[in-house]
């Protein structure tokens, strides 16, 4: 069985002086996501991180677990031989290839990396060496070093570590590396995967989502909770901030043109959501915008709707198609959730003809009707809103 | 104050099921079909709570068949009896106001080239005697027809229904889905022209997971379920003994208080639906409201006790159920087993609701603990919160 993982990173291994943290941070997400599975080892040397597998440890669970690990670029599944003794080494290399393979009739190249420079025997060697044990092992296998059908890695370090096959991870950067972020989070298609994106970046998030009881329901508010543990999967822990806005949506409806509704009720949903992202030490707004989508995304009504915060708001589904959006949340599971019809507080009372070229000032002009009482019914919804852990 | 008016859905447990389910669960726990005491003991109850039914519907106890509820009898009913009588012929008729566990079955029928008529009801959830005697001709095999429509609160003459389609075939089988209707009203299938009877136990505060199909002996019934031959090769699978115990516990304490249960709803029906239509532009459907020359009280005695449906102007069902629910009143809009799509309410649309209505139609549905404060608590909520709804409505 094998024993351990070895893991690939990319971009941190561009990193100069601060490359350690970076890998903490990788070291720190395996081991949360681990955790949950059993009794792991990871340490990391030599610029390279293992797993140590626990003896009854689940070969899928742990792929599934490390392939929500943003930060690692690939993983091979790694065969283990105690020592670095020679005769244990080509009998290491004699029993991976037999147990590993179905069958044996395949050109091969043998690659080493030798950690223990003190080895007697020098990487070219090693190479040769292992070969000529295998091709008399093996009378079906063939050298290629050219347009081989496997490449076996054999690295020598305190023991001997024997992989082929590398799997591909989901790339970016380790959770937490980055700052945190503030999520807007609907019921929708888009805003989780926006989520995802900003968090493969290496950014933690929290979340804020608008509840507007009666007009959406408990099951609208259940389906977001499930949403926000889907994608903690990969973003790690989440705090959901659910703030009650009925009171504001219904105040906005009464006092302000029909056609401005969304915009302004988006306004102030960005307002919202960035005092909370400042009181929780989060550094941007993400929002799951694409261009275009629906009349209160075209650039227009962004640049009304970005009018309002001091942050950064980051739109990473910004160029996306809703297909490619829905390429990546049938991918991290999202999307059968997502579907489910609850409405949300956007669509309740959407106008039949919502303005899709807003002018800033006469958005801002509107907005003044709501004078007398708006400022209050914030604070209050500030105040009353729920926060739950998602993890 | 919590006023649960989803009775029509499901209904809390009785206590004293569950006290005689409990001691089944936790003492005699047996398997029916085992060889040792435990499981004699088992099959003692199944056959005390078949006496129980056997006894109101007078029929045999070996014309009963336990099942895992409504939807499983009423396929069982339907696909068994299409498949077994298919010599001769391959004609289905019933109505178009049918619960989904009727009508899904059939449409799968169709698929196997039966053919299904769907008679339609009218305003008051009536089909009409004329209509069945029309449609039903030599090849028609089985008649499925509910006793009270779920939705709408409409209930059915069966008797008479199906003496019209006997009258035309004998040979017609006729299949009642009783689900809303039993135990409220006394069923005889023998009396009442009924071949299979669906019944499901948490309609009537037994426990979710039961229910029971009726055969007259010499209808040829079959399994839909295969296994280890249980209840005459008629159901495989470990009988649900807890389960059959609770639901003839309740079933005996609905039987016995029947009469005071069914008048207590009625009455609170008429109130309800007098107070209600008192509000502006608000309708109560399948009530007779064309039967002037009745009173109130003998109207409302027409249909079913438990299920008052009501339109509202305007409001969306599920907005103004969600209002409701923050006043802590639990209703349905359309029935629960239809709202979790979008698709606008079957019943409604089939007994001709008006088209702004169909999307703005609650059921409130109520059982024999029902009080009439709860009623005038829901009156005064509605009046209250209906102007506030009103005045938010999509432009």
């Amino acid at each position: 069985m094998y024993k351990a993982f070895l893991i690939k990173y990319s971009e941190i291994g561009l990193k100069g002086k601060n490359r350690s943290y970076f890998e903490g941070c990788l070291v720190t997400r395996i081991r949360n996501v681990l955790s949950k599975l059993g009794d792991y080892q990871i340490y990391r040397e030599q610029g390279r991180v293992f797993v140590m597998c626990p003896d009854d440890y689940d070969y899928d669970d742990t792929v599934e677990a490390l392939s929500t690990v943003f930060g690692i670029a690939g993983y091979a599944p790694v065969f283990v031989v105690d020592s670095t003794k020679w005769e244990d080494v080509t009998e290491g290399a004699i029993n991976y290839v037999n147990k590993y393979f179905d069958k044996h009739d395949f050109t091969f190249k043998i690659f080493c990396k030798r950690g223990d420079k003190g080895y007697f025997k020098q990487s070219p060697e090693i190479c040769a060496d292992v070969g000529e044990v295998l091709l008399n092992a093996f009378p079906k296998l063939k050298v290629d070093v050219h347009n081989p059908e496997k490449k076996i890695t054999v690295e020598i370090r305190n023991k001997t570590y024997i992989y082929s096959d590398c799997l591909p991870g989901p790339g970016g950067m380790p959770v937490g590396c980055n700052g945190k972020a503030m999520l807007l989070l609907s019921g929708g298609i888009d805003s989780p995967v926006a989520g995802y994106m900003i968090s493969k970046r290496g950014v933690s998030i929290d979340a804020t989502y608008f509840h507007a009881p009666p007009y959406t329901s408990d099951h609208a508010k259940q389906k977001v909770i499930d949403l926000a543990r889907i994608i903690s999967r990969y973003t790690g822990p989440i705090n959901l901030h659910i703030v009650n806005f009925t009171d504001i949506q219904m105040y906005i409806y009464e006092k302000c043109p029909h056609e401005e509704l969304t915009i302004i009720m988006r306004r102030y949903m960005m307002r919202i959501a960035e005092t909370i992202a400042n009181r929780s030490g989060a550094i941007a707004l993400v929002t799951g915008e694409s261009i275009g989508q629906v009349a209160s995304q075209t650039m227009q009504s962004l640049n009304c709707t970005n009018a309002v915060c001091e942050m950064p708001v980051f739109r990473p589904l910004i160029g996306f198609d809703k297909s490619e959006i829905i390429k990546i949340s049938e991918k991290i599971k999202t999307f059968e959730t997502s579907i489910l019809p609850y409405e949300d507080c956007c669509t309740t009372f959407v106008a039949e003809h919502p303005v899709t070229k807003p002018v800033l000032s006469i958005i801002e002009k509107s907005e003044k009707r709501l004078s007398e009482k708006i400022d209050e019914m914030v604070d209050t919804a500030l105040n009353t809103r729920e926060v739950i852990l998602i993890k | 104050m919590n006023v649960y008016l989803d009775n029509a859905a499901t209904t809390r447990l009785s206590e004293s099921a569950f006290g005689q389910m409990k001691k089944v669960f936790f003492d005699d726990f047996g398997n029916p079909s085992s060889l040792h005491n435990k499981g004699l003991d088992a099959k003692q109850y199944i056959k005390k709570a078949k006496e129980i039914i056997a006894s109101d519907l007078k029929c045999e106890e070996k014309e009963i068949i336990f099942t895992s509820g409504g939807t499983e009898s009423n396929n069982q009913a339907i696909l068994s009896v299409a498949r077994n009588y298919k010599r001769n012929g391959k004609h289905i008729i019933t109505t178009a106001f049918e619960h989904a566990s009727v009508y899904n079955p059939l449409i799968e029928l169709e698929k196997e080239n039966y053919e299904v008529t769907y008679l339609k009801p009218d305003k008051n959830g009536q089909i009409s005697l004329e209509s069945v005697k029309d449609a039903v001709r030599e090849d028609t095999i089985l008649l499925s027809v509910m006793m009270v429509n779920n939705e709408v609160g409409s209930k059915l003459d069966i008797k008479a229904i199906s003496e019209a389609a006997k009258s035309v075939n004998k040979n017609i089988i006729v299949h009642c889905d009783a689900i809303q209707a039993y135990p409220k009203y006394r069923i005889v299938p023998k009396k009442d022209g009924i071949d299979l009877l669906s019944v499901s136990a948490h309609k009537f505060h037994g426990p979710k997971g039961c229910g029971f199909l009726y055969v007259r002996s010499g209808v040829k019934a079959g399994p839909i379920i295969f296994g280890g031959m249980q209840q005459q090769n008629m159901r495989s699978g470990t009988e649900n003994v807890p389960g059959i115990v609770g639901m003839a516990s309740a079933l005996e304490e609905y039987i016995e208080n029947r009469a005071d249960y069914v008048n207590h709803m009625w009455e609170l029906k008429t109130y309800f639906v007098k107070e209600i239509s008192k509000i502006d532009g608000v309708t109560v459907n399948a009530v007779y409201s064309d039967r002037e020359d009745l009173p109130l009280e003998d109207r409302i005695r027409l249909s079913a006790p438990h299920i008052i449906s009501v339109s509202f102007p305007k409001i969306r069902s599920e907005v103004f159920l969600h209002a409701l629910e923050q006043a802590g009143i639990y209703v349905s809009s359309g029935s629960a087993c239809s709202s979790n799509h979008p698709a606008i309410s079957g019943s409604l649309k089939a007994i001709n609701v008006a088209n702004e209505y169909l999307e703005s139609t609650l059921r409130f549905s109520l059982t024999y603990s029902t009080t009439l404060k709860e009623i005038e608590y829901t009156i005064d909520r509605i009046k209250e919160l209906l102007p506030i709804y009103s005045k938010f409505i999509k432009k």
